[in-house]
């Protein structure tokens, strides 16, 4: 009977196609939008992905995220330094700038100013240049989004100068860094050009970062740190959360994605549920004449589930790859989505969410099929 | 309530057809308090087996609710109902599901052919529903199918054919699984003189040709020719069965 079931679906083929666009809709967009609300919590936390010798982060007590810093005495470093535990601590500065693009616009960057001697604290991942190069007076490293936006239409290369608040500029090195929450193009450069280009004040230190010696727990010794020095600090891990909480927090942005998620379960449902109760609604008849010649609730009950699972698998399946291949192409081309994925877990989850929104879409017509009269075809 | 049945003067002895279905004494209703209707009122009917029963009567008189009855769909609130030697007013649902596959073929005045499916495809529906292999239902159907004169009709959805073969192709579906009680439901009604005889005459070949017990409603008084017996009703009640001889008219034929 489930043979006969999924014929009786394929052959009305309007309807297999508005069930199947329902759950493939519902699908595309909870995966889309669940993806790139993930995408970025990931960018809140990019900066602290991105510094990896480091696993202790050590910072002013009111700061809550790698996004809004409060300076530091430059004396702090040295007290960090001096708790036993800490294999190292360097100072890593972390603000925003104007820059003007080549094209006279001006765009946000974020500048992140690493230790002058050791260079810790860039992403791994040269594209062009090498670490060394940011050795080199007014050297910068970009990433490559931000070289884009800088230069549009170039391809990316070396020895390109701009301007940063009235101070030259070079791009020395082209990183592969993580996209950020703040802003598309991200500068690396050396902590001392740093407090040059924005030009901020006396006390710049936006962090410490440190690295706790072999075989000694980050977490007791950025406990340890705390305790000595009265700052924050805490291990990688944990700021990364923090960082993620606080957009969590006080941003909109759970809000905003999870409308449009619910929105599109609710749409799913409706297009799905409308029109699967319409399939049944106009095979009543045929249903209640199996139940006369003897097909019982259970097999009928059956046909409909194979019918909703058929639907709901191929549905499924293309919103899935639509949604893929969304990803796959904007994450490539468009600078502005780059770190947008589609995670494993992202496609788990809205598959379960399939399963709901298929299941409570039969519900109803589950149930007509379920209480139809058989003797309702004998009336003519 | 007790039903005076005036029965024609030449009976088919009871013994040459078993009775495959009796009912004693039915009753049933419906609605509650003041719109409770009583449509069957104490009805008693007979069906024999290698027999076509017709049951007629003018719109209201309780022929759907006594067919559904017979045919395990309602239930009954007194009265006996025996069919082929099963008390179905004392089985389950679930039950009386199986009985209903395994003994009874249906045919309906709309046809309620599945209109995603083929001929043969809706044919081998109580085949597939009984477990059978859907390669095998279809093969059983399509035989019959041809037998019905449906021969490169069965790949047809129901759309696609007239009204006659549409009503052939439900004829199949409900002799498919060799069922001993056929149970029919006004099945000319939807079709035209012509198509309702062709249809009768094959109901009455293929489906008597077996022993199989026809029950027949209908208001088509064109066929009542292929009746051999014609049961009256009126009011709930079974008012007259008329023998019309045809029974024994075949079985003079079949002798010379």
């Amino acid at each position: 009977m489930i043979t006969t079931a999924l014929r009786m679906l394929l052959g009305d083929k309007t309807k297999l196609l508005g069930l199947i666009f329902g759950v493939a809709f519902s699908t595309l967009l909870i995966c889309q939008q669940v993806s790139i609300f993930f995408g970025l919590l990931g960018r809140a936390s990019s900066v602290v992905n991105d510094v990896r010798e480091a696993n202790v982060w050590v910072m002013d007590p009111s700061v809550k995220t790698i996004d809004a810093p409060f300076p530091l005495r430059d004396t702090e470093l040295g007290r960090v330094r001096g708790v036993e535990g800490v294999a190292w601590a360097v100072p890593f500065f972390k603000s925003t700038v104007q820059v003007r693009t080549r094209g006279g616009n001006l765009e946000t960057a974020i500048i992140l100013g690493i230790d002058d001697a050791t260079l810790v604290g860039v992403p791994d991942t040269f594209i062009m240049g090498s670490i060394e190069d940011l050795a080199q007076p007014d050297a910068i490293a970009v990433n490559p989004a931000g070289f884009r936006l800088l230069f549009p239409g170039s391809e990316l290369d070396l020895g390109r100068t701009i301007e940063i608040n009235d101070r030259r500029a070079k791009i020395v090195a082209i990183v592969d860094a993580s996209p950020a929450f703040a802003a598309n193009l991200s500068i690396f450069t050396r902590y001392s050009l740093a407090t040059q280009y924005t030009n901020n004040g006396r006390n710049q230190l936006s962090f410490v970062i440190a690295k706790s010696a072999d075989g000694e727990d980050p977490e007791a010794v950025a406990a340890a740190i705390a305790q000595q020095t009265g700052l924050k600090s805490v291990t990688s891990d944990q700021f990364r959360i923090e960082s993620i909480m606080y957009i969590l927090a006080n941003t909109g942005i759970p809000v905003s994605f999870g409308t449009v998620v619910i929105l599109g379960a609710i749409i799913g449902v409706a297009i799905v549920g409308l029109t699967f109760n319409q399939f049944i609604m106009e095979n009543l008849k045929q249903y209640a004449a199996l139940k006369a010649i003897g097909v019982k609730n259970t097999r009928l009950l059956a046909m409909t589930v194979a019918q909703a699972t058929f639907v709901g698998v191929i549905g499924y399946g293309l919103g899935l790859g639509a949604a893929a291949a969304f990803f796959s192409n904007t994450s490539r081309k468009v600078d502005a989505l780059r770190g947008f994925y589609l995670l494993p877990e992202v496609a788990i989850g809205v598959a379960i969410a399939a399963v709901v929104i298929v299941f409570l879409s039969t519900l109803l017509s589950m149930r007509r099929v379920l209480v139809v009269d058989p003797a309702t075809v004998f009336r003519g | 309530m007790a039903t005076q049945i005036e029965h024609s003067p030449e009976p088919v002895p009871a013994e040459e057809h078993p009775l495959t279905v009796r009912c004693r004494g039915v009753e049933k209703s419906f609605g509650e308090g003041q719109t409770k209707i009583r449509v069957l009122r104490g009805t008693d009917f007979d069906a024999r087996a290698g027999e076509m029963t017709f049951l007629v009567g003018p719109s209201g008189c309780g022929k759907t609710t006594l067919i559904s009855v017979i045919g395990g769909i309602l239930s009954c609130e007194s009265g006996e109902v025996d069919v082929l030697g099963s008390q179905l007013n004392r089985m389950r649902n679930s039950r009386l599901a199986d009985f209903r596959l395994a003994n009874f073929g249906f045919i309906f005045q709309q046809f309620n052919l599945l209109p995603a499916l083929s001929a043969a495809e809706n044919a081998s529906i109580p085949l597939v529903a009984r477990g059978e292999s859907t390669r095998k239902a279809e093969r059983a159907a399509t035989e019959l199918l041809q037998k019905l004169g449906l021969d490169g009709h069965t790949h047809k959805t129901p759309a696609q054919l007239s009204g006659g073969q549409q009503q052939r192709v439900a004829i199949a579906r409900a002799l498919v699984h060799q069922p001993k009680l056929l149970i029919c439901d006004e099945p000319t009604a939807s079709l035209d003189a012509a198509s309702g005889r062709t249809v009768m005459e094959l109901l009455r070949d293929v489906a008597l040709e077996e022993q199989r017990s026809v029950i027949v409603v209908t208001h088509d008084n064109r066929i009542f020719d292929f009746a051999d017996r014609i049961a009256h009703m009126a009011d709930g009640v079974i008012s007259k069965v008329e023998d019309t001889n045809q029974h024994k008219t075949r079985q003079r034929a079949g002798e010379e």
